[in-house]
């Protein structure tokens, strides 16, 4: 009687247990991205965004370097656990040739929920497929506090600044105030390489790639390094902006929304937003995008979709913009009454956009797993000419052969600004 | 011999100093909000305590299981790390044997190496195997990086141990074992007690492991301290602090086993 | 007599099988993707490393940084835990709070210290106060490498000397009192008494402190990352970077090997220096 009953427990136990492990695989969407991974972030967007979807979903975050482990670990070992990933294009990209399930199947419900071609075609990463589903928008743009204003030269429009306009006006603060108050994020997690790429290249030589060691490249670099020269010396320890801006160290900034948006919320009245400088060849400026992509072999692929379709809704994007300051990646109108840090990143993003000279970059595309060398490039570039003081053209001669190393790697052709080439993007 | 009195006592107040205040300051960041992690000057003293950027950790969903799953870790790293370690340590103390610098070298090895580096191969080694996402399998490695500590430790500990003591009880018709459990273990049982404590608290401290072989059984630390580095600094500081005092409050805990150990030089 | 021929090899073995599957497995898995390149064997992975921007100076910060953080956390750990053995009262709350930075994780380690050294930190704000500086103050920049290093090698003295303390105390506890008082009674001083009878009967503790101290040296990271962002280049901090930024497993799997074979240097070195035989043993 005893061992009966104890059978009959275990059995119930057992039966019960399964029936646990197997609901909480049909039901459980397991989300994993590298995307608003600061806590309170993250707690906004399981509370506002994944508590409203029509499946469970499971948040969870992680650093890139170990998203892509993890990823492609569950490739290799040949069992899935994550079923939807949430990444920058520039994190999606290495994962294309192992471990995404393309998405071809959702076009057709981003088109009809209002993301422009353009967008769409960037998530193929350049491949024939969809690789991934565009979720979120940012770009980067500058802030200043209003006191450095009083020293920005009379000649300059704030809102269509020059490259020697700011130089002119990080001088300006210098001589009067005697700090060094122009700040950018070439710290090591910092996203200095993206200046770099959309920014700096494109206002100075109309390229990225194949007017990487040109005449004009030698000449920007030249400026930049005069300009360096009123860029505080604790830039290479920032990654974040909108903290040195918090604690006064810099009075303005270049940054990706995301993150200069602490200091922007935490006194909206204190700050401006604008677009970056122009050079002679126009206002380089560089969209970012974070994807929507679906693990090979997903165990819950029908959750996945659904949850795209949640994050794709507009509701869900305008609660994304209003409250963690991605825009929408489709024309949407947001609420009147945003948040003012919220708004000064929005007058921001639409100045730079909006702006007559505006040139856009787009991220690099068909770099595969070289993406980070890519940057590698344009950082130690930067070390050598500008920390280090090396001869401008022996650096970029020399850097030059990285580069076209890595071009000639991937087969990558060029991608706008350059212009198109049939074959592996050239170097001049 | 008064003024030499007077140097020892400020060297040690020094000393004490040197280690409490960079605590007490993160312990003021963390405490001080927004505001008051940006201000100049700071004030050394606390102003207008908050506890806003601390409740914000206590409230992510979740913390309290990571936190369950952060003691079960650490504790299976703690026995696991003594079970491995100390026969290893008796064994290299005691006897010399063909292989065992190799043996030494293999030890070491395992600290020489950057664990992140290890961190794919493993990753896809515990997902065949059935270990991934789960506190044993995070435990495991916990202890590979423990066992360093373990076994060079215990065997500092039972060098020390005059073997004159051991031989002296199998004379008294001890077996090896007896006399190792009677005479040896007693002795060396503090210091075991300490390589047991920092197995626990490698354990509660490492990130890299914990974070890549888990996805729903996160530890706490996995769980704060990836998200640290790029939480604003106030955070930082609050997640920072919020680690470090569960494992000071347990090193103070079980200071008795760690430092008890100064009676017994009497012998 | 076998038994005991053969103990030391079954006491060992737990911990042979346990490495071997733990590490050894993916170690070698790890050492075969620093020596291939597109499916052959090749040296592609340690040229590119050798030929790096950053490789020469991270060499040289890292052993410099061992060569100055080591000694200085050994010395201070021996005048610690002297101190504590001449303690009378609170010797247990002393130790404590001596011991306290290891429960510290070295992220949070590097947050305390960027709290106290930054611009606006805690340090400027108290010689601010002194009337030492004018205002905020940059020690960590690019411009000023001395200070820079000077922080890091606090901050790493603050975080790790408390591992060595707590090998040394241990150590400390097994020398027998009555060595001490017999050579007191000889009328040795407290210098001659350290030199000849702690230290040497010290060397098992000593071994060990500096064998694990240094292999972790070879390792630091978070701490200097914390302080020095990419102004002080370190090996780990780019195999982190290759493998982190560059995505290239390859070149982190080569400065890798490369730690890893220095740090067996040094261990071999130590295990040699600071010999001791069991035979031999007080």
């Amino acid at each position: 009687m005893k061992r009966h009953i104890v059978a009959t427990a275990l059995l119930a136990l057992a039966t019960s247990w399964g029936s646990i492990t197997g609901a909480r695989a049909q039901s459980d969407t397991l989300f994993l991205s590298t995307q608003l991974r600061p806590v309170d972030e993250t707690t906004l967007f399981r509370s506002l965004v994944l508590n409203a979807a029509p499946q469970k979903v499971t948040y969870a975050v992680e650093e890139p370097a170990a998203f892509t482990v993890r990823v492609e670990a569950e490739t290799k070992a040949g069992k899935r656990t994550v079923s939807l990933l949430g990444a920058l294009h520039g994190e999606i990209q290495p994962l294309v040739a192992t471990s995404l399930d393309p998405v071809d199947d959702l076009v057709a419900a981003a088109r009809a929920a209002g993301i422009p071609d353009n967008l769409i075609t960037l998530g193929k990463l350049g491949t024939e497929k969809q690789q991934y589903i565009p979720w979120m928008q940012a770009t980067y743009v500058m802030a200043a506090k209003k006191e450095a204003l009083q020293y920005l030269p009379a000649s300059a429009d704030l809102n269509a600044l020059t490259y020697a306009q700011l130089r002119e006006w990080a001088a300006n603060i210098q001589a009067k105030t005697g700090k060094r108050a122009l700040g950018f994020p070439a710290g090591p997690k910092g996203l200095m390489p993206r200046f770099f790429q959309g920014y700096l290249y494109p206002s100075f030589t109309g390229g990225v790639v194949s007017t990487f060691k040109s005449a004009e490249a030698e000449a920007m670099w030249a400026e930049f390094k005069a300009l360096w020269a009123h860029v505080n010396p604790g830039s290479t320890n920032y990654d974040f902006m909108q903290e040195a801006l918090l604690a006064g160290d810099v009075m303005i900034a270049f940054d990706h929304v995301a993150r200069l948006k602490d200091a922007l919320i935490a006194a909206p009245n204190d700050y401006v937003t604008f677009p970056a400088p122009a050079g002679p060849k126009g206002r380089g400026y560089m969209p970012v995008v974070a994807g929507l992509a679906i693990a090979k072999d997903a165990p819950n692929r029908p959750g996945a979709v659904a949850t795209i379709n949640h994050l794709l809704s507009a509701k869900t994007q305008t609660t994304v913009a209003a409250n963690l300051g991605f825009f929408p990646v489709m024309k949407a109108d947001l609420p009147p009454d945003l948040p003012g840090g919220i708004k000064l990143l929005v007058e921001g993003v639409a100045k730079t956009q909006g702006a007559k000279d505006a040139l856009v970059s787009l991220l690099p595309i068909g770099l595969g797993a070289k993406g980070g060398e890519f940057n590698k490039v344009y950082m130690d570039t930067f070390q050598r000419i500008v920390l280090r003081n090396e001869d401008i053209k022996t650096a970029l001669a020399a850097q030059a052969n990285a580069l076209k190393a890595i071009i000639e790697d991937t087969k990558a052709p060029c991608w706008s600004p350059d212009k198109a080439s049939s074959g592996p993007c050239p170097i001049q | 011999m008064n003024a030499r009195r007077l140097l020892y006592i400020t060297g040690v107040v020094a000393l004490i100093a040197w280690i409490i205040v960079p605590i007490y300051l993160i312990a003021l960041g963390a405490f001080s909000g927004r505001a008051g992690v940006f201000r100049w000057p700071k004030s050394l003293w606390p102003g207008d305590a908050t506890f806003a950027a601390m409740q914000v950790f206590l409230q992510v969903e979740g913390v309290w299981k990571a936190a369950l799953n952060s003691v079960i870790v650490a504790g299976l790293c703690m026995l696991f790390s003594v079970l491995l370690g100390a026969p290893a340590g008796y064994a290299l103390a005691r006897f010399s044997f063909r292989g065992q610098t190799a043996y030494r070298l293999l030890i070491v090895l395992t600290r020489a190496f950057p664990l992140a580096i290890l961190a794919l191969p493993l990753t896809v080694n515990f997902i065949r195997v059935g270990l991934y996402d789960t506190t044993l399998g995070v435990a495991l490695v916990h202890t590979a990086l423990a066992f360093p500590f373990a076994a060079l430790v215990s065997s500092s500990l039972f060098m020390g141990i005059p073997r004159e003591l051991e031989e002296a009880a199998w004379v008294f018709g001890c077996s090896r074992f007896q006399a190792f459990m009677k005479v040896v273990l007693p002795l060396a049982l503090p210091g075991l007690a300490a390589t047991a404590i920092f197995a626990f608290v490698i354990s509660w401290n490492e990130v890299f492991a914990a974070a890549v072989l888990t996805v729903r059984e996160r530890t706490l630390t996995a769980y704060l301290l990836t998200v640290l580095s790029e939480s604003p600094l106030h955070f930082r500081f609050a997640g920072g602090f919020l680690l470090i005092v569960p494992s000071v409050l347990f090193i103070f805990a079980v200071r008795k086993y760690l430092f008890a150990m100064w009676g017994i030089s009497n012998r | 007599m076998t038994n005991s021929r053969l103990l030391p090899y079954l006491l060992v073995a737990p911990s042979v099988v346990f490495l071997g599957l733990l590490f050894v497995v993916p170690l070698v898995q790890t050492i075969v993707i620093a020596f291939t390149d597109q499916g052959g064997a090749s040296l592609a992975h340690f040229r590119k490393m050798a030929g790096d921007l950053n490789f020469g100076l991270s060499l040289r910060n890292t052993f410099l940084l061992v060569a100055v953080v080591i000694p200085l956390q050994i010395g201070l750990a021996l005048a610690m835990a002297v101190m504590l053995q001449k303690l009378e009262k609170g010797r247990d709350l002393v130790l404590w709070i001596w011991t306290i930075p290891l429960g510290v994780s070295d992220l949070a380690a590097g947050l305390v210290w960027l709290a106290i050294l930054q611009d606006r930190g805690y340090l400027n704000s108290a010689l601010f106060a002194l009337g030492l500086i004018d205002g905020p103050t940059n020690w960590l920049s690019y411009e000023n490498p001395t200070t820079l290093f000077i922080g890091i090698v606090l901050a790493e003295i603050w975080r790790a000397t408390a591992i060595v303390l707590v090998i040394l105390v241990a150590g400390f506890q097994l020398i027998p009192k009555e060595y001490n008082e017999a050579a007191e009674v000889f009328g040795a001083t407290g210098w001659t008494r350290f030199r000849k009878i702690t230290l040497p009967l010290l060397k098992p503790s000593l071994q060990s402190a500096l064998i694990l101290r240094t292999v972790l040296a070879f390792e630091v990271f978070a701490v200097v990352y914390a302080l020095g962002g990419r102004n002080y280049p370190v090996l780990v901090g780019e195999a982190y970077t290759w493998m982190r930024d560059s995505q290239n497993d390859g070149v982190a799997a080569a400065y890798a090997i490369l730690i890893m074979v220095i740090s067996l240097a040094a261990t071999l070195l130590y295990i040699r220096l600071l010999r001791t035989k069991p035979e031999t043993q007080a």
